[in-house]
């Protein structure tokens, strides 16, 4: 006999980097299951009943914050949401102390995005609650790489084996790292590309091809995930101009003839519209963005219901 | 040690029994029978089965996993692997049989109870076990039993069931 805990032996979810590929999969193969109670008349499950979840969310989100919140509401916790701009961080409150406030109101899991790399780590190795990753800084989107997961294993059956090309701000993208850490484990082969100066300098760590040119990256690509630009970087000095990314990164449907007959196209939103996807890509057939979206509520759930299952207790005797 | 209880002789005998039990309490009109995973599923199906050859019409058939409505799911799960749950038709209104090989503590019972009715609202629901072993821990009891049979705690029932029949088994100890 086999707890969740067994299956997936940690307390935290803090980025793919320290998962191997089978508690990978069983995060996925839970999530097969939550994703049917997503789709029933009644979108809910006891499971989770008498458990809080935090969302304390220190970037803004509407996305994440709302599947995070989803997830734990369709499992029966109580959710409730922080998020900066009402929280006492704008008061002057340390991240520490509003985690030990928190603490007090013994939740049994945190949800934390936090602008500093790291952040939740940090959290983690303070607090008695299971915290998740939901964004830090520069490094890792463990669920987004997981929901990525499950929607690539959906369509195409399998991770292992496919050539994924991640495609935009690499550099700056805690997506792109945690898809390629996670697709790497699973088999896949990931290529990078984007222009040089967003590309990240020692690429190869990652196991990845580097392009510095779109076209190279897409040739026979049964997966093309394409990277939000983040405007202020357009400002800055790593680009040029709106115009000239979109001209020679953006995914239109000339240069995604490039990639397998049968390649679909991700994106972890929000969009930029007309910049890094032309909207015929973005609304086509071959766009699994909104299946993305679906998928990441029922992943939370396999993460949150992981997590808060403590591994104490004897199983109930038999039937 | 072992000890057959049901061989699979006794279990067709004893199901073609029950499924005319099923018929005689209301006939096959609006009803579905409903398997709880897994040992509950293939005997949803026999039972379908012969529901045809008595009323000249098979109910529909489904199944349900209870793992994420258990009274300890939050606690101990003895296995995170969640099955699916498959239920090809519309609830409300039908009287649904549920199905399941072995019936103890009455908690998964309780726990297929919430599973079903989170799909709508039937008009009735109905139990049906291969083998009722005692042992309730829970106000529930079967409208259909194959075989009761009164064990003590540390005796446990083994259902096996392959495509040339099945058998139920006393078995002593863990």
């Amino acid at each position: 006999m086999t707890t969740p805990r067994a299956r997936y032996p940690h307390r935290h979810l803090l980025g793919i980097e320290s998962l191997e590929a089978p508690e990978i999969l069983s995060i996925l193969d839970a999530a097969e299951s939550f994703f049917d109670v997503s789709r029933r008349s009644v979108r809910k499950v006891p499971t989770l009943r008498g458990k809080t979840v935090i969302n304390l969310f220190y970037e803004p989100s509407t996305r994440t914050r709302t599947s995070f919140e989803l997830a734990g509401k369709r499992l029966s916790a109580d959710v409730i949401n922080i998020s900066v701009s009402t929280s006492s961080a704008v008061k002057g409150e340390t991240l520490l102390d509003t985690v030990k406030n928190l603490e007090a109101m013994c939740p049994d899991v945190l949800v934390i995005r936090h602008q500093a790399s790291g952040a939740p780590h940090y959290v983690a190795a303070r607090t008695t609650a299971a915290v998740v990753n939901a964004g830090d800084g520069t490094h890792e989107h463990p669920t987004q790489a997981l929901l990525d997961a499950f929607t690539i294993r959906r369509r195409k059956g399998r991770l292992e084996g496919l050539v994924v090309a991640i495609c935009g701000d690499v550099l700056h993208s805690r997506v792109a790292r945690s898809n390629a850490l996670l697709l790497r484990k699973m088999g896949a082969t990931v290529r990078f590309a984007g222009p040089r100066t967003l590309l990240p300098p020692a690429a190869e760590t990652f196991g990845a091809e580097v392009h510095d040119r779109l076209e190279p990256a897409l040739e026979g690509a049964d997966v093309v995930m394409m990277l939000r630009v983040q405007r202020e970087r357009l400002a800055g000095t790593f680009l040029p101009s709106t115009r000239e990314y979109s001209r020679k990164f953006g995914l239109n449907e000339t240069r995604l003839a490039l990639a397998a007959p049968d390649a679909i196209v991700m994106h972890p939103g929000p969009m930029n519209r007309g910049v890094e996807i032309d909207p015929a890509v973005a609304d086509g057939s071959r766009s699994v963005i909104l299946d993305q979206v679906e998928a990441g509520v029922a992943v939370r759930m396999a993460v949150l219901w992981m997590l808060a299952t403590e591994a104490e207790g004897e199983p109930a005797a038999g039937a | 040690m072992s000890e057959v209880l049901l061989d699979p002789v006794a279990v067709a005998r004893g199901l073609r029994r029950v499924a005319g039990e099923i018929a005689e309490h209301g006939g096959v009109r609006d009803l579905a029978l409903v398997g709880i995973r897994r040992g509950g599923e293939p005997l949803a199906e026999r039972l379908a089965a012969l529901l045809r050859e008595l009323e000249g019409e098979a109910p529909p058939t489904g199944s349900i996993d209870i793992t994420l409505y258990r009274d300890d799911a939050a606690t101990a799960l003895p296995n995170p692997k969640i099955g699916p749950s498959r239920i090809p038709f519309e609830v409300r209104g039908k009287r649904v049989v549920l199905v399941d090989d072995v019936i103890y503590t009455g908690r998964t019972i309780r726990a297929a109870l919430d599973a079903v009715l989170d799909y709508g609202r039937p008009r009735r629901i109905e139990l049906c076990v291969l083998v009722d072993r005692g042992g309730r821990e829970l106000p529930i009891h079967p409208d259909y039993t194959v075989r009761r049979v009164e064990l003590a705690p540390g005796q446990r029932i083994e259902v096996t069931q392959k495509d040339d029949g099945a058998w139920a088994t006393i078995e002593e100890g863990t």
